[in-house]
């Protein structure tokens, strides 16, 4: 084809709520290995974009591939696709009744069908990764805010998902907590890992993104190098929206 | 000063012990210590009088039916439970009606009522067409199952079973809705989370959904087998020869009223007491962690 590697090809797609529109005919492709964050103001659709990419929303128009392959509308077929994106989410949504290792472990060994020894070597790695690997048997209710959403990386990761969604990863955070998480996903974009991040967090989007995209009311307003969207703006949306956010 | 100090520290002491004194009074559960005493002061009737060692003995024997009933009854309760409450919030729509339906119904008819349209209407009827159904395999050749269905007679389900069969069906509906709400009580972020590593909507009610729900109704499940015990006392309507039945049948024959209904009475309450010291415990244990 063109001899861009397109992980992820959104196009035309639409999503309704009702009468509400949050999705209007949304284009946007995301190469392989990249990093791909989306900012914007709040019920721009921004993250029923990012959960139309794992179908935990389904398009109403429009279709979306992954490596190529359309995503499938029946439950049937959608498992083996979810399995391959990991998703972190604003709450982290550990299960609270089960350890960090029993967390990580657990849809290894029902979804990826890993022997115990297996699952749990892969999860003590991923745990290493984010830097907690002594919380392993800890229950998530015994840990801080910053170190639940690191298990919840470990355990999207443990998966060895070609695309890592994060839904607003440290906006429930402390704010001396958002770093360990930052850092934590930077390392992540500096593996290559491809990563689309929702968030609200400019400098992390300066450092780690390969591509911004400014979202409003349903739309791209527009994309771009980090450096371009941020200092010049081309749309008068982009603006208004960097100066609310940036206090300037 | 000094002095004077440490006599009013003293004195606060001793207004701090009268406090709690009185508050360890008003606090104690007193009338757990009544129902104790009237339980003991009924044994020691049973044990010194001889009418009323006649009626305990008599009334004992009906104990293991009621147990057994009880217990029996109960866990299909919980199966039909968990089955009719994962129906309840199913996106099915034939199974979600149909688990509707069974609730609203049940909800909807007197426990009484209903044991005995099940014992003696719903049963027979099921015999009848099973036998029906006999006749017709038994036409087209299938020999062998359809004398089985044949030989499944009226009768020949006893009354025991039937009564378990009314009490499962009608406290599977009251489970049904204590399942219900504790995986409704559960965040829809634990659902999601599942799913989004690929996991099945079963896979993810069992391994996720269901662990956290059961655990947060335990209580109230231990409150429906409390309850559940009581209620068995209703099959004595069908003449199964449970406490409360041998305890009629001992009145009946005796004219000793009190012999009999305190005995059945004191029964009932030691065990459901002794039960919900258990729940209690069982709550306690899992408010903790």
């Amino acid at each position: 084809m063109s001899g861009e590697d397109n992980i992820i090809v959104i196009r035309d797609v639409s999503k309704w709520f009702g009468k509400v529109q949050a999705l209007r005919k949304v284009n946007l492709n995301i190469r392989r290995g990249s990093v791909a964050v989306i900012i914007g103001p709040s019920g721009s659709g921004k993250s029923t974009l990012l959960r139309c990419i794992n179908h935990m929303e389904v398009e109403d128009e429009g279709e979306i591939l992954i490596d190529g392959q359309r995503l499938p509308r029946s439950e049937k077929w959608i498992n083996a696709v979810r399995a391959d994106i990991g998703m972190v989410f604003q709450h982290f949504y550990l299960y609270p009744h089960l350890t960090v290792l029993e967390n990580i472990t657990l849809a290894q060994r029902i979804v990826r069908k890993r022997s115990k020894e297996e699952a749990e070597r892969i999860a003590r790695e991923q745990l290493s990764r984010v830097g907690i690997a002594e919380k392993a048997d800890s229950f998530p209710a015994q840990l801080s805010g910053g170190q639940q959403q690191r298990v919840a990386i470990a355990r999207a990761l443990a998966m060895n998902p070609k695309i890592m969604l994060f839904d607003e990863p440290t906006s429930a955070l402390d704010p001396e907590m958002i770093k360990e998480v930052l850092d934590v996903m930077l390392d992540l974009a500096k593996a290559g890992i491809t990563m689309v991040v929702v968030t609200h967090e400019m400098g992390f989007a300066r450092a780690a993104a390969d591509e911004v995209v400014f979202m409003d009311d349903g739309q791209i307003i527009e994309q771009g190098e980090p450096a371009m969207v941020f200092d010049h703006p081309r749309h008068e949306r982009t603006r208004l929206f960097l100066s609310q956010i940036l206090h300037k | 000063m000094a002095y004077e100090d440490a006599s009013l520290a003293q004195g606060n002491v001793i207004t701090v012990n009268r406090e709690s004194l009185r508050l360890r009074l008003e606090r104690f559960p007193w009338w757990f210590l009544v129902i104790l005493l009237v339980t003991a002061v009924t044994a020691l009737i049973i044990t010194t009088k001889s009418t009323y060692t006649e009626a305990f003995g008599f009334i004992r024997a009906g104990l293991s039916v009621t147990i057994m009933t009880t217990i029996s009854a109960y866990f299909i309760a919980l199966i039909v439970g968990i089955v009719t409450g994962l129906g309840r919030i199913s996106r099915n729509v034939v199974f979600k009606n149909l688990a509707t339906f069974y609730v609203e119904v049940v909800r909807g008819i007197p426990m009484l009522v209903l044991i005995f349209f099940i014992a003696l209407v719903l049963v027979p009827a099921v015999t009848s067409s099973l036998n029906a159904l006999g006749e017709r395999l038994s036409a087209v050749g299938l020999g062998g199952l359809g004398a089985f269905f044949s030989s499944v007679t009226n009768k020949g389900v006893p009354m025991q079973l039937r009564a378990v069969i009314a009490l499962s069906v009608t406290y599977g509906a009251f489970s049904a809705e204590i399942f219900r709400a504790g995986i409704q009580s559960i965040h829809k972020g634990q659902m999601e989370a599942a799913r989004s590593q690929g996991m099945t909507y079963g896979q993810a009610m069992r391994y996720i959904i269901l662990p956290q729900a059961i655990r947060n109704v335990l209580p109230a499940l231990g409150n429906d087998f409390i309850s559940m015990l009581k209620d068995s006392s209703l099959v004595s309507v069908l003449a199964v020869r449970d406490i409360t039945q041998v305890a009629k049948l001992y009145a009946g024959q005796t004219f000793r009223y009190p012999e009999a209904y305190l005995t059945l009475a004191v029964l009932y309450l030691s065990m459901t007491m002794l039960l919900s010291l258990g729940v209690k415990a069982l709550e306690k244990r899992f408010q903790s962690s």
